[in-house]
């Protein structure tokens, strides 16, 4: 059995700071288990893990309280709800294990932090569906990696140094002659698609709101359709037609977003475009999406929410069976149209994500170092899974899930046990 | 806790008892053969005049992991017509095509099955597919874990390893997986479609690898059998739903040099090119093949008509068949060189000459091959059907007058080519019991699962003996659980946690040093991640693992 009080290093650490789920990581643990990433970190993993150890006692408006005080608190408020949300959703599978008994008990509806990105594709996969692969694919078979509106590395420091630029492949590509080409966007960083000879990746920019046209010009262009346009949001259409050309000439071409990023109207409407352009390609050749996600949990809580519900995020149980709805159940749309009269807010892996504004009464299951704007009803700072207690995380792909280590001593509880012995307490 | 069932009408094929009036005794989860003297009886059920049968255990359903996920979040609109509220026992969910785990776990028990096994476990998915299968309540759970396509297999055989090297691998993934059973999957297909090949028939070669489905089959059979894993090598074949496919899949049983295989949703495999559309039931070739070679067993994967979805670890063919999936929508997937998924969408029609044709030549192959403890009673969930048809199935088989009457409405052009209406058999209870009890647990080596003998598990089903055997399999009037009464007139009246059942098999663990290094190599995650933990099975409270006994596998025939 480890000894968590002990100093050490810790080999093969798995890191939930983003979606990519880096499982290389060496943690160095001092005497006063403060942690420190001593291998294989980036900037994210290096601030996830810097967090220093707290004992933090709950609060009930603003005073420390026992848990037992705190969880009778929220307990009475949950009581007290006719429509109660329970959202954020920043946990690990076991975590949302418990958010779901605990809001199928109480009638609760439920939303994660990043549903309006995730969501865009979401509702791609149930009008029409997509055709999709995994990060060990793009790290062995990638020839033309096309990044559609994003940097990737700012949220996904190591993407380019783990799949992309890689030494080693199963199939002996020379991967420093990858292809990267960046689609939308302006002024991206685009440094990380560098190849290490120093070729540099192509940029086709647009503003942001124009992808929508610049995709549909691009699928039109690889479905074989001719264009009058000759410039489309700035882009040549000359050059839309070479990467279309490019495309269908690729062995494993890879398209890829980030649904976040694409914050405009309709957005859905744009990577389903790049979803059916992927789908073309494929009668010809291989191509596959790339969609990145996994942070804060959001695989987690989708995964483990269509198996127990039935259905992705944003669900209810207010009639007593779940129900789903992209819109009407989103968080934001609630708490302004007063629709949910409570909310539990939830986000155990990131101490920046509080909850939004409301005049509800609040509850939040909080990173101990989160600092909140306002003081909430009841606060209960919770354990992170992957430092403070072992969890299982899902990541980008929605395929791979893996185990996340203790990697210290804490007195803080996990989401699950207070969930748990909220639900209990409120059967009682 | 001493429990009796007394008076009914046992069938306990195991024991080769067939419709005897006997008591049985239940103490602590476990049969007995009858209590002591003094010993009082807590529970006593009268099963006068009531069918007794073990649990039944379905031995190839989708019920955990990636694709089953994805085949839910496709159909809201599926889910939305069958929502499942919670009650004071029972969790809410969702039913239909692809139901919520949860209720999942309660309608099998509610059929009176209290074991249901996972046949497509990807290695990299096999901690999800637990998870999944850690959500379905009271019946039994384990999973066929998945390679053939894999790159470090087919690595390993373009190489030329030896057997040895090869079982050690087999070995290891399947004491990583925690599973029960090896699952090929379109031998080296789903591999070779990631190369942009679009068929692979058992000879051709995967480009990268120049290794053919033929050798794939040759190996892991062979692996499967020297390791003594009891559940012999189960293949989903090549060319699934290709017209002609009958010829694969008659090649594929000669050309495993006897070893043991089982031949899964042998229906989408028996296809013939005859008539003026070019596609015709193979399923008396089939039949005959699998009476003759003793070494071949096949579950089904009957059609059912109406909506369902098809989820598969065949990206190959699923990406072929996508357009013809209805809603058209659809999702493949490939997965960390290791696997592939496909998820469609299906609406079988009975009018539809192909769908009809599908139906017959499932019933074909059922009512053809002379023995039940060879062919299996399922429907692929939900793959030809959602589970919860099997009590219908049953009826069509065991009541030739109704099987000819929905017959007599399928397609005309359908019921001319043919031979259903003129097969004269009818499945006896004792045939059912085998199909779905004592076949099945011999099948994935459970060896103390689906019958009623002293020291067996108490799963045990007792129905009334309706003439309508389709509502008499729907609606069992007792369930018992490892003892524990579970469900009474079809209804849960208990949630317990069912187990998962893996095998262990030995290995040379210095293997582990060459698949480490291979991992870091070339995969995104570290070899020691794939494994999934005791504790992530065991850990939540819920269920427990149990490993059986490597014998009692299927002889080789030479």
């Amino acid at each position: 059995m480890e000894d968590f009080a002990q100093a050490g290093a810790v080999e093969t650490v798995t890191c939930p700071s983003c979606g990519l789920l880096c499982d290389d990581l060496q943690i160095t643990r001092d005497s006063t288990s403060n942690l420190e990433v001593t291998k294989n970190g980036c900037a994210k993993s290096i601030a996830f893990f810097g967090n220093t150890p707290k004992d933090l006692s709950p609060r009930v408006a603003g005073k420390p309280v026992n848990l037992k005080q705190a969880i009778a608190k929220a307990t009475e408020i949950l009581r007290n709800a006719n429509q109660p949300l329970i959202a954020g959703l920043g946990t690990d599978v076991y975590g949302m294990r418990a958010v779901m008994n605990l809001a199928e008990t109480a009638n609760a509806t439920l939303d994660h932090m990043n549903s309006s990105g995730f969501m865009r594709n979401i509702q791609v996969v149930q009008n029409s569906g997509w055709m999709i692969t995994t990060l060990t694919e793009v790290k062995n078979r990638v020839d033309l990696l096309v990044v559609v509106g994003t940097d990737i590395v700012s949220v996904f420091p190591r993407f380019f140094e783990r799949e992309v630029w890689n030494k080693e492949t199963m199939f002996g590509q020379d991967t420093s002659q990858r292809e990267v080409v960046y689609l939308g966007g302006r002024n991206i960083n685009t440094d990380a698609g560098i190849a290490p000879s120093g070729r540099k990746p192509d940029v086709l920019p647009c503003n942001l709101e124009r992808l929508p046209e610049v995709v549909a010009a691009l699928r039109a262009l690889i479905s074989g359709k001719a264009l009058h346009a000759k410039k489309i949001a700035g882009i040549a259409v000359a050059d839309l037609e070479k990467l279309a050309q490019r495309m269908l000439a690729a062995r494993y071409s890879i398209v890829t977003w980030s649904a976040g990023v694409l914050d405009f109207s309709h957005a859905e409407l744009t990577i389903q475009n790049l979803a059916e352009l992927v789908k073309t390609l494929n009668k010809t050749t291989r191509s596959s999406g790339l969609p990145l996600g996994g942070v804060e949990g959001d695989m987690n809580a989708n995964q483990v929410s269509t198996w127990i519900s039935g259905y992705p995020m944003r669900i209810s149980y207010v009639r007593g069976y779940p129900e789903h709805d992209p819109h009407h159940f989103s968080a934001d749309r609630l708490l302004a149209s007063s629709e949910a009269d409570v909310l539990f807010w939830i986000s155990s892996f990131n101490p920046d994500r509080t909850p939004p504004t409301t005049k509800a009464p609040t509850v939040v299951f909080g990173h101990a170092h989160m600092k909140l704007n306002k003081e909430p009803d009841v606060f209960i700072p919770i354990g992170t899974p992957g430092v403070d207690h072992k969890g299982i995380m899902f990541r980008t792909d929605n395929v791979v899930s893996l185990p996340l280590q203790k990697l210290r001593n804490s007195t803080l509880p996990t989401l699950a046990e207070v969930l748990s012995a909220i639900e209990r307490a409120y059967k009682c | 806790m001493l429990t009796r069932l007394t008076g009914g009408t046992v069938y306990d094929p195991t024991h080769g008892i067939n419709g005897k009036v006997m008591d049985i005794h239940v103490r602590d989860g476990r049969i007995i053969a009858k209590p002591q003297a003094d010993e009082r009886v807590d529970q006593e059920y009268n099963c006068g005049g009531k069918v007794i049968m073990a649990g039944a255990i379905d031995m190839h359903t989708h019920i955990g992991g990636g694709k089953v996920n994805i085949a839910r979040t496709l159909l809201p609109e599926d889910h939305r017509a069958d929502p499942v509220a919670h009650s004071d026992l029972c969790r809410a969910g969702c039913g239909h095509a692809v139901p919520s785990t949860l209720t999942t776990g309660y309608r099998y028990a509610e059929m009176g099955y209290t074991a249901g096994f996972e046949p497509a476990v990807l290695p990299m998915n096999a901690r999800h597919a637990h998870l999944e299968m850690g959500d379905v309540p009271i019946i039994d759970k384990g999973g066929y874990v998945m390679l053939g396509s894999d790159d470090l297999f087919l690595r390993m055989l373009a190489a030329k390893k030896d057997q040895n090297a090869i079982n050690d691998y087999v070995a290891w993934t399947i004491n990583a997986a925690q599973a029960i059973g090896i699952k090929v999957v379109n031998a080296g297909g789903i591999n070779a479609f990631k190369f942009n090949q679009r068929m692979l028939v058992l000879d051709e070669q995967n480009f990268h690898y120049g290794v053919t489905p033929r050798d794939v089959l040759k190996s892991l059979s062979r692996a499967v059998y020297e390791l003594n894993i009891p559940h012999p090598l189960h293949i989903h074949g090549n060319n699934l739903g290709v017209p002609g496919n009958v010829e694969t899949s008659l090649n594929t049983m000669a050309g495993v040099d006897g070893y043991p295989i089982h031949l899964t949703h042998i229906q989408f495999h028996s296809y013939g090119v005859e008539g003026d559309r070019k596609f015709s039931s193979g399923a008396a070739r089939i039949a005959e093949a699998i009476n003759k070679r003793k070494n071949v067993s096949a579950d089904v994967g009957q059609i059912m008509f109406g909506q369902t979805v098809t989820a598969s670890g065949d990206s190959m063919a699923q990406h072929r068949n996508s357009g013809l999936g209805s809603p058209h929508k659809w999702v493949c997937m490939d997965i960390e060189c290791d696997a592939g998924c496909g998820v469609v969408p299906f609406k079988y029609r009975d009018k539809n000459f192909v769908n009809a044709l599908q139906w017959a030549i499932g019933l074909e192959i059922f009512l053809l091959v002379e023995d039940p403890w060879r062919v299996f009673l399922t429907t692929d969930h939900p793959n030809g059907a959602p589970f919860t048809s099997y009590p219908h199935l049953i009826k069509l088989l065991m009541d030739k007058t109704y099987r000819n009457e929905v017959f007599s409405h399928i397609s005309p052009d359908a019921q001319s080519m043919s031979t259903l209406a003129s097969i004269a058999r009818e499945y006896s209870l004792y045939e059912i019991a085998i199909m779905t009890r004592a076949g099945a647990a011999k099948l994935v080596g459970l060896h103390d699962r689906g019958h009623l003998g002293v020291g067996g598990a108490a799963d045990i089903t007792v129905y009334s003996d309706n003439p309508d055997r389709e509502k008499m399999f729907e609606k069992p009037d007792y369930v018992f659980k490892d003892g524990q009464l579970v469900v009474k007139n079809g209804s849960i009246v208990k949630v317990t946690w069912g187990a998962t059942h893996t095998v262990k098999p030995e290995f040379d663990r210095s293997i582990e040093k060459e698949i480490s290094k291979y991992y870091d190599s070339f995969h995104t995650v570290k070899m020691q991640h794939v494994k999934v933990g005791n504790d992530e099975i065991e850990g939540d409270g819920r269920g427990k693992i149990v490993t059986h006994a490597l014998k009692g596998r299927r002889e080789r025939t030479l």
